[in-house]
Formats: C-alpha cells, sequence, structure tokens
C-alpha cells in the first residue's frame, strides 16, 4: 500500500507555512511537503508518497546492503561454475 | 510553478488583429465576422492551390493507386502542453493514421468547433502550430469548415482532421498478416506524450521537463517501406499504449507476441514521472512512435533505416511473433519470468498503492 | 533512477534467488500485506521464479480494496451535491459502491477531481471559499501523516470549507485477524516497508511474540522482496520467529516519530469494517471528536447510510491469503477488470487484479 519512490531535494522553500521541498525523480521534478523529513538537505534522497517525504533514505545502509548483495552475487555465480554440491548459506 | 505553455515571445507569426479577442457566437453566423476570422486567422495558415479555391469542396488530382482515407477527432486538454498542442496532435495524428497504411499523404480537411470565449490568441497559436506541422509533413490542406459553438459546449476547441492518400500497387499492409518468426519494431521512447499531458492536469502539478513527441511519421515509414516493401503491418501506439496496439496485432493475426522486457526504450525523466504515478509506461500514449510487424530476414535492415532518421534514432527491436498463446501478448521480464501484457481497463490512473 | 533500479537488477535477484532455493528445505506459506507487494511480484514475475515449496500468499494490503462499500455510498451522496468538490486520489475513482462510482457521478456533472496529494485539496479550499472541498483519505498508516497535515493546514489556516471522509485502515489488527483464524495457514510475513518506514516495527515483536511467526519488514522492489523472503525462510528453517528489518534504508526501528505525533493530534483509533473481511476491533484511524468540523461524515449528514456487502465473490477468502484469484469460478470470466465483482478485482492493486494483468494461470 504504499507507492513511495525516492528522489533528490533539489529546492526547499515554504509554502502557506510548510516546509516544502522540490524533488528531482531522474529528471520529472514535483513539489513534496517536508514536515516529516525536516532533517532533510538539498541532495539528499527522500522517499515521497503521495505529496509528502516519509523519510530521508539512509546512504549508508544502502550502501551497505548494496555490497552485501554483490558479495553475494559473486559467491553465488563462482560457486554456480564450479558445480559445487556443498551448501554455501 | 513554470507555465508549462509554450514561449511564443520569439514567434514569427504575429496576431493579425481582429475585432475581438475572444471567439464569439456571431463568428460562427456566416455574415461579416465569419468572414473576417476565415480571411484574416484562418485562411493565411493553410494557404493551399485547392483552398484559395474557396470552393465547397477540394477536387484533387490523385495518382494511380488505392485509396487510402482516414479521419480523427482531437479534444484533448489542456490545450496547451510541453512539446506541442492540440494542432499538432490534429495533424500529424490523421497524417500518421493515413501514412501507417504505407500511402503517400496528400491531403487533410480541418474542422473547428470553437467555443465561445476561446481566446483569438489561443487559436491564433494552435492554427500557427497547424501550418508548420502540415509544412513539415508536406501534405496540404485542402479543404475545412468552422463552426462555433456556446460556452460549455466544448473544451475550447475541437478539431476533426480528415486525410487522404493514396496506397503505391503493390503494398498491402495489414494487421493480419503477421507471421510467427516476425520482429516487432518500435521506433523510440515510450510514453514520452501520455506523460506530458498528465505531468500538467490540474491536480498534478508537475515541474517536468517530460515533452509530448507529436511527430508526422510519414517520411520514417516511407524510408522503411523503401528498404522492406514487405513490412506486414504499422500502427502508432496512441491511446492505450503499444499494450494495446500489440494487441490488437496479436488479435487480428491469432498470433503470441513475446516482448523482450528489458528492450524497451522509455526516457529517464518519463520513467521518474511514470514512477511517481505508478503507471506503467507501456499503457500510455505516444503520438510520434509507431510499431511495426517486419519478415525476421529484413529487421536488421529495417532498424537501420529507422535509426538513420531522426525519428527513428531510438529504435529498437520490441520483440517477436510467435505461435504459441495466439492473441496473447506477454513479456519476458529482466529477471526471466514471463508475464501477461493485457489490454488496459480505461484510462491508466495514478495510485497510491 | 537512484535507489530504485539497483534494486532490480537481474544479476542479484539471481543470486537471491538461487539461496532461497538453497535455503528452503521444506513447504513455507508466506503472507505479504502490501498492494504495491502483490503489484511488484506479479509484475516481475517473482511468484514464477521462486522455488515451489514457498507458496506466496497476499494479504489485505491494498486500501482502495477494504474501503468498505459503505464508505464508497457515502463519497458518492456527497460528491453529487453541488456545492462540493470531491476530491481523491486517482485510483479510488473507480471503485464501485452499491450502484455507482465517482466516475459515473463525474459524467453526470458532479465536481469529482484527482488529486496527487492531500495539500492539493486544501488548496481547492483555500482558491474556492464559496464551495466545499472533500477529501477522501483512505490508506494505511504511510498515507494518513499526509491526510493528516492536510487537516492540520486547513485548521491553521482558518479554513471552514475542507472536511475528510476517513477510511483509514492499520495493519497490524489485520495481521492479528488473520493469524488468530483457525483456518490460518500463513507461517511468515513480509511487512508492508513503508507503513514501518512510518510506524516502526515494535507493533510486529508483539504479533511475532504471540503466534510465533517471523515477521520480516520488507521494501517494494524485486531485489528487496527477495531479501525479505530469503530472510523469512531463513528465519522458518531456524525456527526463528523474530523480526528482523530487511528494508535497511528506508525503516527505522522508530520509524517516523514525528509522523506518528502529528497523525496522532489529528486521528484516534476506531473499528473498522474491511471490505470482504468485515469489522475489525481498533483496526482504522477516525478523525478526532475535537476535529469533528473536518469530519464530512457529520458536516454531510451521511452517518445513516449503511450498506451490508452482497454475497457475490470470494475476495474476502483471497484478502486474507486462504484462497488465491484461480480458485474463483467466477475469476476471468463473470469477473475481469472491465466488470468486476469484488474490492480484489476493482483496484488495479487488487490480488485478482493484479493475476488478471499479469498471470492468467495458463502461460504455456
Amino acid at each position: 500500500m504504499c507507492l513511495a519512490i525516492p528522489g533528490k531535494v533539489v529546492e526547499l522553500y515554504e509554502e502557506n507555512g510548510l516546509p516544502m521541498g522540490l524533488i528531482d525523480f531522474a529528471g520529472t521534478r514535483n513539489s513534496a511537503c517536508l514536515s516529516y523529513t525536516p532533517e532533510a538537505e538539498l541532495g539528499q534522497y527522500v522517499l515521497v508518497h503521495a505529496g509528502f517525504a516519509l523519510q530521508t533514505l539512509n546512504e549508508e545502509e544502502a550502501a551497505a546492503s548494496l555490497a552485501e548483495l554483490s558479495r553475494l552475487s559473486a559467491f553465488m555465480e563462482a560457486d554456480a561454475a564450479a558445480d559445487d554440491p556443498t551448501d554455501g548459506s | 510553478m513554470s507555465d508549462p505553455r509554450p514561449d511564443f515571445s520569439d514567434m514569427s507569426c504575429p496576431l493579425p488583429i481582429l475585432d475581438h479577442d475572444t471567439i464569439q457566437l456571431a463568428h460562427g453566423a456566416g455574415g461579416r465576422l465569419s468572414a473576417d476570422l476565415i480571411d484574416k486567422l484562418i485562411l493565411p495558415r493553410f494557404s493551399s492551390y485547392e483552398l484559395d479555391q474557396l470552393e465547397d469542396q477540394a477536387v484533387l488530382d490523385l495518382p494511380a493507386g488505392k485509396l487510402a482515407f482516414s479521419t480523427d477527432t482531437f479534444v484533448v486538454s489542456p490545450l496547451f502542453f510541453p512539446g506541442g498542442d492540440i494542432g499538432d496532435l490534429a495533424i500529424n495524428g490523421t497524417v500518421n493514421d493515413v501514412a501507417m497504411s504505407g500511402a503517400e499523404v496528400i491531403a487533410l480537411s480541418v474542422g473547428l468547433v470553437l467555443e465561445e470565449g476561446l481566446p483569438m490568441a489561443d487559436l491564433h497559436r494552435i492554427l500557427c502550430s497547424m501550418e508548420t506541422a502540415a509544412r513539415t509533413a508536406g501534405v496540404r490542406i485542402v479543404t475545412g469548415d468552422t463552426k462555433v459553438v456556446g460556452r460549455g459546449s466544448c473544451d475550447g476547441i475541437f478539431i476533426n482532421t480528415s486525410g487522404v492518400g493514396v496506397v503505391p500497387t503493390g503494398l498491402n499492409l495489414s494487421a493480419a498478416s503477421l507471421k510467427p518468426g516476425d520482429r516487432i519494431l518500435l521506433s523510440g521512447t515510450l510514453a514520452d506524450h501520455g506523460m506530458a499531458v498528465m505531468t500538467v492536469r490540474e491536480g498534478l502539478s508537475f515541474r517536468s521537463t517530460v515533452s509530448s513527441d507529436t511527430a508526422a511519421l510519414n517520411g520514417l515509414i516511407r524510408r522503411m517501406l523503401d528498404v522492406c516493401p514487405e513490412i506486414r503491418t504499422l500502427r502508432d501506439p496512441t491511446r492505450g499504449g503499444a499494450a494495446t496496439t500489440l494487441n490488437e496485432f496479436a488479435a487480428a493475426s491469432q498470433v503470441g507476441i513475446k516482448l523482450d522486457g528489458d528492450s524497451l526504450p522509455v526516457r529517464p525523466d518519463v520513467m521518474g514521472a511514470c514512477e511517481i504515478l505508478g503507471i506503467d509506461p507501456l499503457y500510455v500514449a505516444n503520438e510520434g512512435k509507431l510499431i511495426a510487424g517486419v519478415p525476421a530476414e529484413a529487421a536488421e535492415a529495417v532498424l537501420a533505416a529507422m535509426k538513420d532518421h531522426p525519428l527513428g534514432k531510438e529504435a529498437v527491436v520490441m520483440g517477436e511473433v510467435v505461435s504459441d498463446h495466439p492473441g496473447r501478448v506477454t513479456l519476458r521480464t529482466g529477471l526471466g519470468a514471463e508475464r501477461i501484457v493485457d489490454m488496459p481497463v480505461g484510462e491508466q490512473l495514478p495510485r497510491i498503492c | 533512477m537512484k535507489h530504485l533500479s539497483e534494486y532490480r537488477d537481474a544479476g542479484l535477484a539471481k543470486a537471491l534467488l538461487a539461496k532461497i532455493a538453497r535455503t528452503v528445505t521444506r513447504p513455507w506459506v508466506i503472507m505479504e500485506i502490501c498492494g504495491g507487494q502483490t503489484h511488484s511480484i506479479m509484475r516481475h514475475g517473482l511468484d514464477q521464479l521462486l522455488p515451489p515449496e514457498i507458496t506466496l500468499v497476499h494479504g489485505p494490503g491494498c486500501p482502495v480494496c477494504v474501503t468498505p462499500l459503505e464508505t464508497i455510498d457515502r463519497a458518492l451522496v456527497i460528491a453529487e451535491r453541488p456545492e462540493v468538490i470531491f476530491t481523491s486520489f486517482g485510483d479510488m475513482l473507480r471503485v464501485p459502491g452499491s450502484r455507482d462510482d465517482l466516475f459515473r457521478v463525474k459524467s453526470r456533472g458532479g465536481d469529482v477531481r484527482m488529486v496527487y496529494s492531500p495539500l492539493e485539496a486544501v488548496k481547492l479550499a483555500r482558491e474556492n471559499p464559496d464551495r466545499e472541498v472533500v477529501f477522501l483519505a483512505v490508506g494505511f498508516e504511510t498515507t494518513a501523516p499526509g491526510n493528516a497535515m492536510a487537516v492540520k493546514a486547513a485548521q491553521r489556516e482558518g479554513l471552514t470549507n475542507f472536511s475528510e471522509i476517513v477510511s483509514h485502515v492499520l495493519v497490524p489488527p489485520a495481521m492479528d485477524a488473520i493469524l488468530s483464524s483457525p483456518t490460518n495457514r500463513v507461517q511468515g510475513f513480509l511487512a508492508a516497508g513503508h507503513v514501518c518506514a512510518i510506524m516502526g516495527w515494535s507493533d510486529y515483536e508483539r504479533l511475532a511474540d504471540k503466534y510465533q511467526v517471523p515477521i520480516v519488514p520488507t521494501g517494494f522492489e524485486p531485489v528487496d522482496i527477495l531479501e525479505g523472503i530469503l530472510k523469512t525462510v531463513q528465519l522458518l528453517e531456524n525456527g526463528d520467529p523474530s523480526v528482523v528489518n530487511t528494508y535497511l534504508r528506508a525503516v527505522a526501528k522508530d520509524g517516523n516519530p514525528n509522523a506518528r505525533k502529528v497523525t496522532d493530534e489529528v486521528y484516534t483509533v476506531c473499528d473498522r469494517k474491511w471490505r470482504g473481511i468485515g469489522t475489525l476491533p481498533g483496526s482504522g484511524w477516525r478523525l478526532r471528536d475535537e476535529l469533528a468540523a473536518f469530519d464530512a461524515e457529520q458536516k454531510f449528514q451521511v452517518n445513516e447510510i449503511v450498506t451490508e456487502e452482497p454475497e457475490v465473490c470470494i475476495a474476502g477468502e483471497i484478502l486474507q491469503g486462504l484462497k488465491k484469484p484461480h480458485d474463483c469460478p467466477a475469476f476471468g470470466t463473470e469477473c475481469t477488470p472491465m466488470n468486476p465483482l469484488g474490492a480484489t478485482m476493482v483496484s488495479s492493486e487488487g490480488a485478482c487484479a493484479a493475476y488478471h494483468k499479469y498471470n492468467r494461470g495458463d502461460l504455456t
């Protein structure tokens, strides 16, 4: 239930008393209310759902997860290539 | 928020001076005001030999071959969107419909229904777009009609265009002629037009770079047919997107079509807009793209010819025709699974879920 | 797109699939409780690629599907009023009520407008002081904070012409209902990542402990979902009924406390009817009494409208993960997206609609 897409904060402004951001999604830009991500800075990524930023993305965790996955991928490939019958989990 | 309407400050087509700055009911009544509108605003944009005769009809001298004839009515709202306006769509749309038969497109008619209160400046901009589009496509506007309806009876302006062309002898394109083994070619990026219009809809005010791809494809088609007269079929995936066109092909030819999910070209900003709204680019309208069914042995040559043309630079082989699952279109996902590409149910709506 | 495309990488997905296949030693039934996750699974064909030991069932995670018939009927009555500008998220426009839907009301002259954000509805109220703007506030815990902020904004600006029809639903009570059912066969859950981004995962620890099932906060892209499934399978294989977060870039244990605080100022817990399931106690949010001025159902006096669900389809059993769309005799024949009989076919996020669109079960 929750289509929330990551985008980059490219502008910060205020509108009708609410903190807003202009968020860039691969070139398409849309505004989002930043009331729930007051810490969001220019250049940071936020998750946007129905015009609201829900969270700033934790880039460290993202990088760590992807690195972990890449390691797994390399391992599984090497494993498959070696045709190793033992369980590697 | 920036104004999505195109910037006309450097337009070389200045608005003629008329007594009113909006359309009045009297402009459709046949009297002096009607004559003024037609003489000063409309005729100068569409001047052609036939039109200038000011007869009730255009009499055309056509080359030998079968007559291709198409009509379409354009009611898009908003009238102006990034990359074009209703005038561009009206000319390019009908040129394309006629050209998909392989015909050389010769002439168009234009029927205008104007809403009382439509600003003259808006009408003029639209007419200028039509003039440019027709000239670019190499077609003449040879006859037309103008009516005015009361406020609220239409959305500013409705435009009907009908077009005629001549199909050279020997060409016989048909959606029913696809055969297993044929390749499906796509001339460029998906979903540009539909997302350009959606992003300026009220309630979805994006600041977007997404621009309509409206374009006349008759030149590209000519190039393709020169290389391969045996092209099975051509269609432009407008309302309902590529998914609709492909399902129509599969049904007409009673074949299956398998798409390669990895090969579908979508501009990054269009992808961004689709992701935000939860919309699938396969279901979004295109106004300057075509899908071709081509015999396997000619696919490479046709693709090369497309890529050589400005409107086909990003052409790809998007799939192939198979004998499995006749009437159904499937897609192989990036992960290697196969899923159905169904006909859309109604308009694509943004989702929150 | 950054932070999105990486999680669609075929290489990473294949590695995860291989690892899942190696880890699993016996059959497991796992439920994902989010329409967005259902959609992603079907769209990328993940269910076809998982080892046969894993059965994925789709829970009631589509707020559009579970919005009760009665709420739609009340919304339609309000939308027909000439002074009302009725606003809604796009996917609610097609949901049928007993006799009608918002699209048809619009074609009959009702002023029904789609909005992407509830703040656009507030803007309409600001710009149209002589009209009543009503917003159909549906959604899970992910959407409620935005809908709450709309009320706050209207209140702060002193707008008297803005109100909401509130029909928020909460995930933990639904999971509780599913797990406590005597016919339950779900052994592990993928928790909805964006709900968790707001709520954190403490609620799920209580459930995991009570029912001894692993619950894994999971994201939405193919790699995210496979990571969630892998973790769930690992926990199941080890007999470990824990809550382990795999959506690390978006979910923290405490979620978004600020969003919860504001939501709590505007909404309060209530019993809620779920279309196809029935009333679940404490499973919804409604406007607080002191904010009654923003409650459209009171303002327009539609509280008397009560509708019972028709007995036509098995959407209820599908929403609870007891049956799959293909189990329904009407699936694809009488009941299609063009002519939906129940909630799960109506919404593009519903399990039946997703199945119909992507996998009719007859692909060779």
